[in-house]
């Protein structure tokens, strides 16, 4: 029997959905509202000094990691199977345009904390 | 032609933006949402490895109207997709039985939206300590 793969994608979809649902409210308030206006929080909050050692640590990137894969992926999930009930292509093709490009975004992630370094 | 041809039903255009598939497309338009922000977060994190310059950039970016603006849908976005996470969580879910009786749905969406509500404060207080 032909094992699906649809399981991964649905894992990756659920862990990034509760990700979301537990920190993402937070840190759009944190990274896109407070710091930039600097209401309620320092101007300061995401210097380059302070973000770059952030994700020179370890753990750091561990965090920015998972946000940003789970994010998309969890995204990818959702715009792909709403394409598809839209008949908005074919089903390989649609799982290719939103696997491979969140795919390539977690590739492109991964490299970015690895030219950081430590 | 060969074999039984089901009727099949033509699906009106645009189907998706009328209701009751309204409330649908919106739930999972929240994954644009949260797959936008972490693009954000992305650009950020590939103009940090190219240096302070290209970081600046970005850090002005987040500054402009346009990416407040932004930033305040996706917040929209998120608050809807916590709201509606939760509702599904019971229906995707095996049965929780707790003391030999099952949990009713509802009780379960309060439970996980109560979890985010403390995750919310927890995170905006840790960002309040990280402060420089």
């Amino acid at each position: 029997m032909k094992r699906s793969v649809a399981p991964v994608f649905w894992l990756l979809f659920g862990a990034g959905g509760m990700l979301a649902a537990l920190t993402g409210p937070a840190l759009v308030l944190i990274t896109g509202l407070a710091a930039p206006t600097g209401i309620g929080l320092s101007p300061n909050f995401m210097s380059f000094a302070r973000v770059a050692s952030f994700a020179q640590n370890p753990f750091g990137k561990l965090i920015l990691f998972g946000i940003i894969a789970l994010f998309i992926w969890h995204g990818a999930e959702r715009i792909y199977l709403t394409l598809r009930d839209m008949h908005a292509g074919g089903r390989l093709a649609l799982m290719w345009i939103c696997y491979g490009t969140a795919g390539a975004l977690t590739v492109v992630t991964f490299a970015a904390l690895t030219i950081i370094g430590v | 032609m060969s074999g039984p041809r089901p009727y099949l039903r033509p699906a009106e255009t645009l189907w998706w933006a009328r209701r009751p598939y309204l409330a649908y497309t919106l739930r999972e338009a929240t994954g644009i949402a949260v797959a936008g922000y972490a693009l954000v977060l992305l650009v950020g994190l590939i103009s940090l490895a190219s240096g302070e310059g290209a970081y600046d950039v970005w850090l002005n970016f987040l500054k402009s109207p346009w990416s407040l603006a932004l930033h305040l849908l996706f917040l929209i976005g998120m608050i809807a997709h916590v709201w509606t996470w939760f509702r599904i969580m019971p229906k995707t879910m095996p049965r929780l039985v707790i003391g030999g009786r099952i949990v009713p749905q509802n009780r379960i969406t309060a439970a996980g939206l109560a979890v985010a509500v403390a995750a919310f404060i927890v995170i905006l207080l840790v960002a309040e300590w990280m402060q420089p």
